[in-house]
């Protein structure tokens, strides 16, 4: 693409943005919501974090991981283990990556 | 007033406060998940205003990975923006719930609090506010909220692009926003129904992975809220 092609399908992109994170909210009259829909609202915040991060620590180019010589489990392991002990976050992060970056470019896992 | 005491009043709120100590929790991760974006960004060929016009006015981590390659191989326009659309369904979804707390704003504040809002703002806002009725305390707490979201995502985003050759991403960097949805996921399982919710979520994540534009996202929220559904007519019927 050229540059000038380029910038207009950056703005193109902006208004999607703006179109999907608003797009119950364009109309002035609330739009019908399903009760199907309003029954997966419920669940959606906790579903949508779930369905990112699962395959970020269980897949590899798009397959399931088969072999245990992976970083990322016994990171997301150690994470989870702290995230029970003392529920912060910022302390998860951090011992997640304090798993995963020695595994990983110690053993390169 | 003048507009810096406004904004200084605005600094002193509680609700304003608590929405940014509430997002500053997880912004290690946004950190590090806005840093390996701007690397993309520069790596898959945007020169360096493109990269930043793209960070400055898409704003959406997910669509913005899925949109460079096919900007890169000069697919057709219309093409690009269905992929993004599709990408961000989720927001769709998500935006039914806003209405229910910003429905009485004028149009213009609706869309400009549904542009800056991204996922870890939904989560921590329904988690704040789970009885969907507006309240005059929620637009304070969200926007205290996207003012940590918005410049963390924006500063990192911008050092990934200035700094792309210098970043180690090899090194897996970005498994730290991963850690930080993982810390927030478990802080939303605060009923043994939902564990079986989110296993779900997950199980129908990975199975569908295959699909294209990030559709495994959309199937896990909606196979999960099936699973809900069908667990909270379990219970009401005992």
């Amino acid at each position: 693409m050229s540059e000038t092609l380029t910038w207009i399908a950056l703005f193109g992109l902006g208004a999607i943005t703006v179109l999907t994170r608003g797009f119950f909210m364009i109309s002035d009259q609330p739009l019908p919501i399903p009760d199907w829909l309003r029954e997966l609202l419920k669940v959606a915040p906790l579903a949508a974090l779930v369905a990112v991060v699962a395959p970020e620590i269980f897949m590899t180019q798009g397959h399931v991981i088969t072999t245990w010589q992976d970083a990322r489990w016994p990171a997301a392991l150690a994470a989870t283990a702290y995230y029970f002990w003392r529920k912060g976050i910022l302390g998860t992060i951090l011992v997640g990556m304090a798993v995963l970056l020695p595994l990983r470019l110690g053993f390169g896992w | 007033m003048s507009w810096t005491s406004r904004l200084r009043a605005l600094a002193a709120d509680p609700d304003f406060r608590q929405g940014a100590r509430d997002m500053a929790s997880p912004s290690l991760g946004l950190a590090a998940w806005g840093l390996v974006t701007g690397v993309t960004m520069v790596k898959s060929g945007l020169s360096i205003p493109l990269a930043m016009g793209m960070s400055l006015l898409v704003f959406a981590g997910s669509a913005q990975l899925t949109a460079l390659p096919l900007i890169a191989s000069g697919a057709p326009l219309w093409v690009l923006l269905a992929t993004a659309f599709c990408v961000n369904l989720r927001f769709v979804i998500f935006s039914a719930q806003w209405r229910h707390y910003f429905g009485h704003l004028p149009r213009w504040r609706r869309l400009l609090n549904g542009y800056v809002a991204a996922d870890l703002n939904f989560v921590y806002f329904v988690k704040r506010y789970p009885d969907p009725a507006p309240s005059p305390q929620q637009q304070r707490y969200f926007w205290g909220g996207v003012a940590v979201n918005w410049p963390t995502w924006q500063a990192c985003s911008f050092a990934g692009i200035l700094l792309a050759d210098r970043i180690p991403t090899h090194w897996g960097i970005g498994f730290a926003g991963v850690m930080a949805l993982l810390g927030l996921s478990y802080s939303l399982l605060t009923e043994k129904m939902l564990w079986w919710v989110a296993i779900t979520a997950g199980a129908v994540s990975i199975a569908t992975y295959s699909l294209p534009l990030k559709l495994n996202i959309l199937c896990a929220i909606v196979a999960a809220g099936a699973v809900g559904w069908w667990l909270d007519a379990r219970k009401a019927r005992r």
